[in-house]
């Protein structure tokens, strides 16, 4: 299910939290409503942690992560470093990386099994990358643009990219990622998808000003209307009674 | 893969679709992501720009107010009305970028102009925006400041040329008008007017008149003064408002006359004869002593500084037969004219064949006249010579004439004619003698123009349709009668609003 909501009157929710299959990072806001939204959706699932990078609440734009591992940039202090792996499920390995390009949410987009680099990439990164989050690494461009991780989001059911992508870069892209996707907005038109919103495999956060046309076009491409939490953190049960209930 | 233009492997681009953000309708992606009529609902460009105008205009002279003076001449809904609403309407640049503008027909009598304008405008995210903007002028109806002068009083003048000639003919008033009609020297002027001895011209302002002066003193010698009379004060601004008046006075001497300069003018011009003939009046006055060829150039200054007039003027022109003609000196070139001195034998056309008066003269004209021809000169026979201490001679022969040949073609039409200015003539006192001494002096004209090249040198001659060229022309080929070359003649120009038919009505002959 796609929840709508704010952080501190931005629209740009995918600025301020990470969202993975294993557990969720968010800002610290002035008020807590930020986090109690989320907590309110994923409390008894995955673990919400409550953290600032280097300093700042850009955290979602900083790191990149997914079940498997987080990435984090030079920047983070050691404190925050060792927060994050006290805080974190052990199987998730939390390294931080020297890289130059240190908003690693903007220049990685990935999922649990294939992840999309800025072009200009480090070597030694896109390597840490393979290990840590155990993914097929490839450096592409989104509608030209090269900051792949803001352009576009996706999981590992569907993606949605910019609305500028054409149909032949739609197709590689579909191509490489092995998910359905599409190109569209959030947020009123706002074509920095990732911005504007966070994903995971069974809900979606995005910004306040979503329409509904969009709302509907995320929900449809990641499948999350008949998506529920249990069945794919558990590995799914082939139930047939599970699923008419 | 397509060829590009260079011969490059370039990957095909097909633009995907996506759904508008707010009505979920498929659409092409653009810099908003809002299809055309989301963005049209939400967005107008138009906000700000003004509905509606007004416009001053005269209905006299069909022009509009460009305020705070200027008028502007335009027809309705023409080009240049349609540029005239859109400086108007400059303030709206301002904000948007003007596509395209037209004129929404409107009837004419509504008073109202409606402009249908398409404007463009950068919107959020950087998408230009094109709506058409309709704009209602209103148009109010005012005299401009011209014509409501000119509708107040109609024959309102402010300066007047009154141009005199203190002589007993008009051909300088003939000549002049040609003048004034080649050079347009009178386009500016509201009426023109016949008097006694000259015309009077009326002009709107007092550089126009000066301006005409000017022109006047350049082809005449003349003596001007000028006077203002008070006609409004406005001792708030200190505007005065004037009627002037410029009296000008043509010098009475005129070609062909016959001139007994006064002893301290003979003395300054370097003792010239006493008697002298004018060649010729431009803006100074050539003289030319017969007897001994020596001539001399009176400036208009010079002129009325110690102002004389003619002994005999050309009315006074008498006919001679040359019996015989002896050449004297060899050819000199004066003032452009070939002259010799010689002797001639005379004998009055009235005197021949009756009695034997046979005048021995010398002359100026040798090489112009053969034993048999015809000349005009002045008849001193029997004239006292007063205080002067010279010998008058019996006759001065002035030019050769052609009138026995012009008999015999008298009363053919030209190939060529004038035009006239149209002038108001004032038809009050002048009986039928008047009329038909000028209609001699004109015909006179005429034939001087047709003798003198140098004459018509500035004035404009036009092809006659009606003359039509007779057998007798071709036998009269050896005929040494001095006429136009054809060439010379302007095909008239043919003017939509009859002027061939003005001129005839307007001719000074009527």
């Amino acid at each position: 299910m796609a929840t709508r909501l704010q952080f501190e009157n931005s629209c740009e929710v995918g600025v301020f939290s990470k969202l993975t299959n294993a557990y969720c990072l968010v800002a610290i806001g002035g008020s807590e409503n930020f986090y109690s939204a989320y907590e309110a959706e994923l409390a008894d699932v995955i673990p919400v942690v409550k953290t600032s990078i280097g300093g700042t609440r850009i955290i979602g734009r900083l790191c990149a992560g997914n079940k498997n591992g987080l990435l984090l940039p030079h920047t983070t202090t050691d404190q925050e470093l060792q927060h994050l792996r006290n805080s974190l499920p052990d199987r998730v390995v939390v390294q931080r990386i020297e890289e130059k390009l240190s908003a690693l949410g903007n220049c990685i987009a990935c999922n649990d099994h294939v992840a999309l680099t800025h072009p200009d990439l480090d070597r030694e990164t896109e390597q840490l990358i393979a290990d840590v989050l155990g993914v097929e690494v490839f450096r592409q461009t989104i509608a030209g643009n090269i900051l792949v991780g803001s352009y576009c989001a996706f999981s590992n059911r569907g993606g949605l990219v910019h609305p500028h992508t054409s149909i032949e870069d739609q197709d590689e892209l579909s191509t490489l990622l092995q998910v359905p996707l599409v190109a569209g907005t959030v947020n009123r038109g706002s074509e920095v998808i990732a911005a504007g919103m966070t994903v995971n495999d069974w809900t979606a956060f995005c910004g306040s000003d979503t329409t509904a046309t969009e709302l509907s076009v995320v929900e449809s491409v990641f499948k999350l209307r008949e998506a529920q939490p249990s069945t794919i953190v558990d590995e799914m049960r082939k139930s047939l009674i599970d699923s008419y209930v | 893969m397509e060829l590009g233009a260079s011969g490059m492997f370039v990957p095909a681009q097909t633009v995907g679709t996506v759904l508008c953000c707010i009505c979920g309708v498929t659409m092409a992606p653009n810099p908003t992501n809002m299809c055309v009529r989301c963005l049209r609902s939400r967005v107008d460009i138009t906000e700000g720009l003004p509905r509606h105008g007004a416009v001053v205009h005269c209905p006299e002279c069909r022009s509009y107010l460009h305020p705070p003076r200027t008028w502007v001449r335009a027809d309705l809904e023409s080009k240049e009305l349609l540029v005239f609403c859109l400086r108007r309407l400059k303030p709206l640049t301002r904000h948007v970028r003007l596509v395209h503008a037209e004129f929404v027909w409107t009837e004419p009598h509504s008073k109202r102009l409606r402009l249908k304008l398409r404007v463009q405008r950068e919107t959020v995210h950087g998408a230009i925006l094109e709506q058409s903007h309709l704009v209602e002028l209103t148009v109010h109806d005012q005299l401009c400041p011209a014509c409501s002068r000119a509708q107040a009083n109609p024959d309102q003048w402010s300066a007047a040329v009154q141009l005199r000639q203190h002589v007993a003919h008009r051909r300088t008033f003939f000549f002049l008008e040609q003048l004034i009609l080649r050079h347009g020297a009178a386009i500016r002027a509201l009426r023109i007017s016949e008097a006694d001895r000259g015309l009077d011209f009326f002009f709107g302002s007092r550089s126009h008149a000066v301006k005409f002066v000017e022109f006047i003193s350049g082809v005449v010698p003349v003596r001007s003064r000028s006077d203002k009379q008070l006609v409004s004060h406005d001792p708030k601004s200190n505007i005065y408002n004037y009627k002037h008046t410029f009296s000008v006075e043509i010098c009475p001497i005129c070609r062909e006359d016959l001139v007994c300069l006064p002893p301290k003018v003979a003395q300054a011009l370097g003792n010239l004869g006493p008697l002298v003939i004018c060649t010729k009046i431009s803006d100074s006055v050539a003289l030319l002593d017969p007897f001994t060829l020596r001539s001399a150039f009176l400036d208009a200054s010079q002129y009325w500084r110690a102002p004389f007039k003619a002994l005999l003027s050309s009315r006074q022109l008498v006919e001679y037969i040359v019996l015989d003609i002896e050449v004297e000196s060899s050819e000199v070139t004066v003032g452009g004219s070939r002259y010799s001195l010689a002797y001639a034998q005379v004998a009055r056309l009235s005197d021949f064949g009756k009695n034997d008066n046979i005048f021995t003269v010398r002359t100026h004209l040798g090489q112009l006249l053969n034993p048999g021809d015809y000349a005009l000169g002045y008849d001193l026979y029997g004239a006292n010579s007063g205080d002067l201490e010279i010998d008058l001679p019996d006759v001065v022969l002035i030019k050769k004439s052609y009138e026995e040949k012009r008999r015999n073609r008298s009363g053919k039409a030209r190939p060529w004619k004038l035009k006239s200015l149209n002038m108001d003539v004032d038809n009050t006192s002048k009986g039928r003698a008047d009329e038909e001494k000028r209609n001699i002096e004109y015909e006179e004209f005429l034939r001087d123009l047709e003798e003198n090249p140098e004459l018509r040198f500035n004035i404009s001659l036009y092809r006659n349709k009606d003359y039509q060229p007779s057998e007798m022309a071709s036998t009269a080929g050896g005929d040494d009668v001095p006429s136009m070359p054809l060439e010379d003649l302007l095909a008239d120009l043919e003017l939509s609003d009859g002027e061939e038919e003005n001129d005839d009505a307007g001719s000074m002959m009527e």
